[in-house]
């Protein structure tokens, strides 16, 4: 059974009294413990699909489950706590809290979202800082730490609460080459360790190539059907 | 550690200067109500105070229509001895009032045998008047203070005719008074005192004692021309005037008309339309409190939310439930103010215990230094607390509603 399933998925947005087609009608699926790139030119509708994918939109035709769970279902509470349950999301620009610690970043998910008692979370907490490397910088506030330490806070939070799916859109495309091959590396290494599965999305050809599978978009359309490397 | 109230609290810190600066509006305005409520209403009790204490009494009960021409002391709208029982028993009956005091009032001529002038007198029980008005000796600013208000044979006159008159204590006195019959009497009385005049309704009237006034007034009988009274605890002042009224308005003449009126001092001194003045100013200077901690607030949150829209993204979109994001919000309103609640407070009961130790002094009307002695309730204290508190919260919602209800694709974009 694929974690991710998409039949005849589209999704157009509406400006004013114009139609933009962002995903005209497309199929795939994701297995769950894949390691998964959607890769294309700025505009081929990579963020329109993967907020598809993170429940936090609708799409206009088609269906789309997630865990089985067909997302058009889901209102915004419901959504919430799917999202909240099941997917972990790292972003291109980090985005951790600035007035909490990495801890309580890392910490947050367990905390505000999820009701985990304070040892199991500690405990939980500490593992997630070790397994990404940052276990050293806990007590520091995001702006006192790197780029690239701050996207392992992320990948951190965005794991701790055992999600089955991970998305990333554009994660490396704050970060210098070497620190985003790191950052891939650092998710492969969390896939292996935590059973999860990897969605992420890029339009860097040397990135791409980190990725165990890769679906090409292109205005819209797959254009392979989930080619494996 | 952190939970939502530590979250809103670093959010505040975060912005120093514009929290700070929140703070310091929330504040000022606390002081500013406070202390008003503190000063204007030890004014105004003062006021009431000296009017009910010294001359009115709490509440008056006359004979119909007597107010109406209190100003020419009309000698037959006086109660007669029947009414006046039919009074005291129902001022006896009556567990709230305190005690109350018979009056005779009369105007007549008044003669240091130089001069003459007009005097309005009030003829009394000084034991009675001293227990119903017990300010009144204390205005005694010649002659002893203590003893009996006034004696068989004396009059206590008022300052302003002591002066006029070059009329000190111990001179004698006569005083001409034209009874109801039309028929003048005069009465010779040593002058045992000196009142100091007070601003209001028999403020500069002289006193005698009541046999002495009816012997001048040739009464046949004990006739009273007003009866002031005392209440046990001023604030029951409207039941008592209800009740009083029910009980003396039920007493009527042989043609079916009520015989009594009753009074209080609110109706009978227009000093009565300044305290509610007071009251009207200090409702209005609450509004103008509101308002501030309202737009302060209000206009603080809004730039909160915006300034951390991708803030809100993201932790909308890692599954945070809108209705945490809420209160994430209204936490920062509330702890607002809370502390400016509490730091207002403090600084505001600092500065009325600073003005009771400086106590500055004030006049009122014809009398000067009177020491000013703010001082403020509890359950006002309270009452202007919780109003900030709340308009605080009521100042955040929309602010925070915004915030829980926004799409984290949108948001997050936002840059
Ligand atoms: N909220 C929106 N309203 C209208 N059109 C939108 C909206 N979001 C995306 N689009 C349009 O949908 C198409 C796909 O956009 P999308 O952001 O998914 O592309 P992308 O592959 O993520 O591009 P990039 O690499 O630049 O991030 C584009 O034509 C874009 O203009
Ligand atoms: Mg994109």
């Amino acid at each position: 059974m694929s974690l991710v399933r998409a039949e005849n998925l589209a999704k157009t947005y509406r400006v004013g009294d114009i139609d933009v087609p962002a995903i005209k009608g497309i199929d795939f699926a994701i297995e769950a413990g894949s390691f998964v790139a959607f890769v294309g030119p700025s505009g081929s509708g990579k963020s329109t699909l993967l907020n598809l994918i993170g429940c936090l939109d609708h799409p206009t035709s088609g269906t789309l489950k997630v865990l089985d769970t067909d997302i058009a279902t889901l209102d915004r509470r419901a959504a919430a706590r799917f999202r909240g349950e099941h997917i972990g999301f790292v972003f291109q620009d980090f985005n951790l809290i600035p007035v909490l610690t990495v801890f309580e970043n890392v910490e947050y998910p367990l905390r505000m979202v999820q009701k985990w008692p304070v040892e199991k979370r500690r405990a939980q907490v500490l593992r997630l800082l070790d397994a990404v490397g940052m276990a050293d910088q806990a007590n520091k506030r995001p702006d006192q730490i790197s780029g690239g330490q701050k996207q392992r806070v992320a990948v951190a939070r965005a794991l701790v609460s055992q999600p089955k799916l991970v998305l990333a859109d554009e994660p490396t495309a704050n970060l210098d080459h070497d620190t985003a091959y790191r950052i891939l590396e650092l998710m492969k290494k969390m896939r292996d360790e935590f059973k999860t599965t990897f969605v992420f999305s890029t339009h860097d050809p040397k990135i791409m190539g980190e990725a165990e599978a890769t679906f090409t978009l292109e205005d819209g359309r797959l254009a392979n059907g989930g080619s494996h490397v | 550690m952190f939970d939502i109230l530590g979250i809103a609290s670093r959010n505040l810190l975060r912005y120093r200067r514009r929290t700070t600066l929140t703070l310091l509006l929330i504040v000022i305005g606390m002081v500013a109500v406070l202390l008003f409520i503190a000063v204007a209403g030890s004014f105004k009790s003062m006021m009431v105070g000296q009017i009910t204490d010294s001359i009115i009494g709490h509440l008056q009960v006359h004979r119909k229509g007597y107010v109406a021409s209190i100003d020419s002391l009309p000698l037959n709208l006086n109660m007669k001895p029947q009414m006046v029982a039919k009074v005291e028993e129902a001022l006896k009956a009556n567990p709230t009032v305190e005690t109350w005091s018979p009056r005779v009032k009369f105007g007549g001529m008044f003669s240091n045998f130089a001069e003459t002038t007009s005097i309005r007198v009030t003829g009394i029980d000084p034991a009675r008047e001293a227990a119903t008005v017990p300010l009144l000796p204390g205005r005694m600013v010649e002659g002893e203070k203590t003893g009996a208000l006034v004696a068989k044979g004396q009059i206590v006159i008022p300052l302003l005719l002591s002066r006029g008159m070059k009329t000190k204590v111990g001179d004698t006195v006569v005083v001409v008074a034209t009874n109801r019959d039309g028929s003048v009497n005069g009465k010779t009385f040593v002058v045992r005192g000196i009142l100091e005049s007070i601003s209001g309704p028999g403020g500069r009237d002289g006193y005698i004692h009541i046999d002495d006034a009816k012997e001048l007034l040739r009464m046949t009988e004990a006739e009273v021309s007003e009866i002031a009274v005392r209440l046990k605890d001023f604030s029951r002042l409207g039941q008592v005037e209800t009740q009083l009224k029910q009980v003396l308005g039920g007493l009527t003449n042989k043609e079916g008309k009520p015989v009594l009126e009753v009074h209080t001092w609110a109706d009978l001194s227009p000093f009565s339309s300044l305290a509610r003045m007071i009251d009207l100013m200090t409702l209005f200077i609450k509004v103008v409190l509101v308002s501030i901690v309202l737009v302060s607030v209000m206009n603080v949150m809004i730039m909160a939310v915006f300034e951390r829209i991708r803030e809100i993204g993201t932790i909308a979109a890692i599954g945070t439930p809108p209705s945490r994001i809420l209160s994430l919000f209204l936490a920062e309103g509330l702890m607002l103010g809370i502390v400016g609640t509490v730091a207002g407070t403090l600084l505001s009961l600092a500065a009325i215990v600073g003005i009771n130790l400086w106590s500055p002094t004030f006049a009122f009307g014809q009398q000067q230094n009177l020491v000013m002695a703010p001082t403020i309730a509890a359950g006002d204290v309270l009452t202007i607390a919780v109003l900030v508190v709340i308009v605080a919260i009521i100042a955040s919602l929309q602010p925070a509603w915004k915030a829980s209800r926004m799409d984290p694709i949108q948001a997050l974009r936002h840059v």
